[in-house]
C-alpha cells in the first residue's frame, strides 16, 4: 500500500474530522452545539447501523436493542452499582455488542434475511422495551437517573464543547475503523454476502461468522452512541433507550447520506437534523413536523437519489466533469 | 478389503447419494468418481439430477443418504464454505455475479479464501482475470458484462479460490458456438494447471472434446460411464435422451450407422 493511497483514503476524514472540531471555537451558543451534539450523536447510531446495513445489507429496523442497552447499562452501573462513570461506559460498549451477538446468532442461524431479519430485530426490540418497562433494576417506568456530578471523572463536564469533542472523536474512530473495514478481507467478504450470500458461501466465506463479527461490532457502535447519550442527558427511560425513534434514524440517516459509505451516516445525520432544525426556526414547535420531513425527504432519496447524498454528489461530480472535457 | 493406495484413489468419490425432496427422489444411489487430473463430465437430460448431485458435492445440500469422499475423507456433513477451504470450488449455472462490485473486486473475494492481504488478492485477482479473458475489464462493473463474460467471470472467481477440484455447472449454457470455442480452450488449461475438473454440460460438441471421462444421470441413477465416444453410443443412453426404442430405431434407419 502506498503513502498516496493512504492519504485518498483517510486524508478526507481527517479534513473532516478539523473541520468539525473547530465548531465550538467558532460558535458559543449552547442551542447550536446542543444539535451537534445530537446530530453527531445520531450519526454515531447510524454508523453502527451502517456496518450491518449498508455493508452487510442486513438491514435492522431493531438497532434501538442494541443503542438502549448502552444507555441503560451505563445509567444502572453507575446509579446502582456505583461504578466509575468511564468504565461503565466501556462495559456498556461490551454489553451491547453482546445483545448484537445474540440477536445475530439466533437469527442469522436460522437462516433469517431480508425483511424475515428486519421484523425479528424489530420484535427485539419491543421485546427489550417492554421488559425495561417493567423490571426493577431499569426503574421501570420512572426510568433511571444518573446522579449529577459534574467532574471529568464522572464523564460529565460544565462546558457542551467537551461532550461536542468527545462524541466528536467517536464518530472520527468510526470513520477510520469503516475505511479500515473497506479495505481488508472482512469488508470484503461482508460486501459479497451483500451482494450475493450463495456466491459468497461457494467462495469459502463463512457466512455464519462473518455476519455474526458485522452485527457484534454495529451493535458496539451504536450502544456506544446510546451509552453517550445516558451520560450527556443524565437520564434514560425505556421509550427513550429502546424506542422506535431511534431504529428509525439508526437506519435512516445512512439511506439518506448514502449505504455503506464511510461518511454516509454522517453526512445523513447533519443534512437531516441541520434541516430539522430549520424547520422548527421557520415552522415553529408544531408537534410532528420532524416525523413527517423525515418521511418526505426519505420518499424524495429512495425516489431520485437512491444512493443517498454520496451517490447524488458524485452523479454531479461525474456530470461536471463530463461537462467540462 | 484393504484401503486402497493413496495413488490409486480417486479425488472424489461419491458413493450411493441419495438426495429426497419430500416424496420426489432427485438423486438415487448415484456413484460415481473423478480422477485427479481429468476432466469428467456428468451428463443427462433435463430434469435427471444433475445440478443437484453438483450441490450435494460442493454442500449447498446434504445427501439424505450415501456418501462423497474428497481426499479420502467423508465431506458430505460439510458446510459449503469448509469445501471450499478443502479445495472444491464450483461456478453456478444461473451466474451469480457480485452485481455492485467490479470484476476485479468479484475475483478478489475468491483470492481472499487464501490471502488474508488486500492488495495480494486484488493483484491476484488480476492475473486469474488475464488467465480466463477478462484482464481487459477489469475495473468493468460485473454487472455490465456480457453473458459469456459472466460465465468467465464464475470461473475466475471459482479458480482464484486456488481449487483442487473444480465443478462447472453448464459454464457454456447460453453461450453461442464461437463463444464455446473460445471457452473450451481455456477450460482445458485450467486442467492443465493441475485442476481437477467435473462439468455438467449440455453442449456435446465440447463434451467429446474435453471430457476424459463421462457419467451419464437420467431419473436420478446413473445409467452409464466412460469414455465419451463409447457412452454416446450406448443404447440405454440413447434410449434415455430420445425415448424407449430410439436406440433400434437408430440402428434401423441407420442414420448413424
Amino acid at each position: 500500500m502506498s503513502g498516496s493511497d493512504r492519504l485518498t483514503a483517510y486524508g478526507p476524514i481527517l479534513a473532516v474530522a478539523a473541520a468539525l472540531a473547530v465548531v465550538p471555537l467558532l460558535t458559543g451558543s449552547n442551542t447550536v452545539l446542543n444539535a451537534m451534539v445530537t446530530a453527531l450523536l445520531i450519526g454515531l447510531a447510524g454508523q453502527g447501523w451502517n456496518i450491518l446495513g449498508g455493508y452487510g445489507g442486513q438491514f435492522s429496523f431493531g438497532h434501538a436493542a442494541f443503542f438502549g442497552t448502552g444507555a441503560y447499562a451505563t445509567a444502572i452501573l453507575q446509579a446502582r452499582y456505583g461504578v466509575n462513570a468511564w468504565a461503565a461506559f466501556a462495559a456498556a460498549v461490551a454489553l451491547g455488542s453482546l445483545a448484537g451477538l445474540m440477536i445475530g446468532f439466533l437469527s442469522f442461524r436460522s437462516g433469517l434475511r431480508g425483511s424475515y431479519f428486519a421484523l425479528v430485530t424489530l420484535a427485539f426490540a419491543e421485546v427489550f422495551r417492554i421488559i425495561a418497562n417493567a423490571t426493577p433494576i431499569t426503574g421501570g417506568a420512572a426510568g433511571t437517573l444518573i446522579r449529577l456530578d459534574v467532574r471529568p471523572e464522572n464523564f460529565q463536564f460544565a462546558s457542551r464543547a467537551v461532550f461536542y469533542w468527545i462524541v466528536l472523536a467517536l464518530v472520527v474512530g468510526v470513520l477510520i475503523l469503516t475505511r479500515m473495514i473497506e479495505r481488508n478481507r472482512f469488508g470484503a467478504w461482508l460486501v459479497a454476502i451483500r451482494e450475493n450470500e450463495d456466491a459468497a458461501r461457494a467462495l469459502g466465506v463463512d457466512t455464519l461468522a462473518v455476519k455474526l463479527q458485522a452485527i457484534g461490532l454495529s451493535a458496539a457502535i451504536t450502544a456506544a452512541a446510546g451509552a453517550f447519550y445516558a451520560q450527556y442527558f443524565l437520564f434514560v427511560d425505556s421509550s427513550i433507550a429502546y424506542g422506535t425513534w431511534i431504529s428509525v434514524e439508526a437506519l435512516l440517516v445512512p439511506i439518506i447520506g448514502g449505504l455503506g459509505t464511510v461518511f454516509g451516516p454522517l453526512v445523513g445525520a447533519l443534512a437531516l437534523h441541520g434541516l430539522a432544525e430549520v424547520t422548527r426556526l421557520v415552522a415553529g414547535r408544531i408537534p410532528g413536523i420532524d416525523l413527517a420531513l423525515y418521511g418526505t425527504l426519505l420518499v424524495l432519496v429512495v425516489a431520485f437519489a437512491p444512493q443517498g447524498i454520496h451517490g447524488l454528489v458524485r452523479r454531479l461530480g461525474a456530470g461536471l466533469g463530463m461537462a467540462r472535457r | 478389503m484393504s484401503a486402497p493406495l493413496l495413488a490409486v484413489a480417486p479425488l472424489l468419490a461419491v458413493e450411493a447419494a441419495t438426495k429426497r425432496f419430500g416424496g420426489l427422489t432427485a438423486v438415487d444411489a448415484a456413484s460415481l468418481t473423478v480422477e485427479r487430473g481429468s476432466i469428467t463430465g456428468l451428463i443427462g437430460p433435463n430434469g435427471a439430477g444433475k445440478t443437484t448431485l453438483f450441490t450435494l458435492i460442493s454442500g449447498f445440500e446434504r445427501p439424505s443418504a450415501g456418501r462423497i469422499l474428497f481426499e479420502g475423507a467423508d465431506i458430505a456433513g460439510l458446510p459449503p464454505h469448509e469445501r471450499a477451504r478443502r479445495g472444491i470450488a464450483r461456478t453456478f449455472q444461473i451466474v451469480q455475479p457480485f452485481a455492485g462490485l467490479t470484476v476485479r473486486e468479484n475475483i478478489a473475494v475468491g483470492a481472499h479464501l487464501r490471502l488474508r492481504d488486500r492488495d495480494a488478492a486484488l493483484a491476484e485477482a488480476e492475473r486469474v482475470a488475464a488467465l480466463v479473458g477478462l484482464g481487459e475489464r477489469l475495473d468493468a462493473p460485473a454487472s455490465g458484462l456480457t453473458v459469456a463474460g459472466r460465465k468467465r467471470l464464475e470461473l475466475a472467481r471459482a479458480l482464484a479460490t486456488r481449487p483442487v477440484l473444480l465443478l462447472l455447472d453448464e459454464v457454456l449454457a447460453g453461450l453461442n458456438p464461437s463463444e464455446v470455442r473460445d471457452i473450451v480452450p481455456v477450460v482445458r488449461a485450467i486442467r492443465d494447471g493441475g485442476v481437477t475438473i467435473l462439468m455438467v454440460e449440455h453442449v456435446m460438441q465440447a463434451v467429446m472434446s474435453l471430457c476424459d471421462t463421462v457419467h451419464v444421470l437420467a431419473q436420478g441413477r446413473i445409467i452409464a460411464a466412460g469414455p465419451p465416444v463409447a457412452v454416446t453410443a450406448n443404447p440405454t443412453v440413447i434410449e434415455a435422451y430420445l425415448g424407449h426404442g430410439a436406440a433400434k430405431r437408430l440402428a434401423r434407419g441407420g442414420a448413424h450407422g
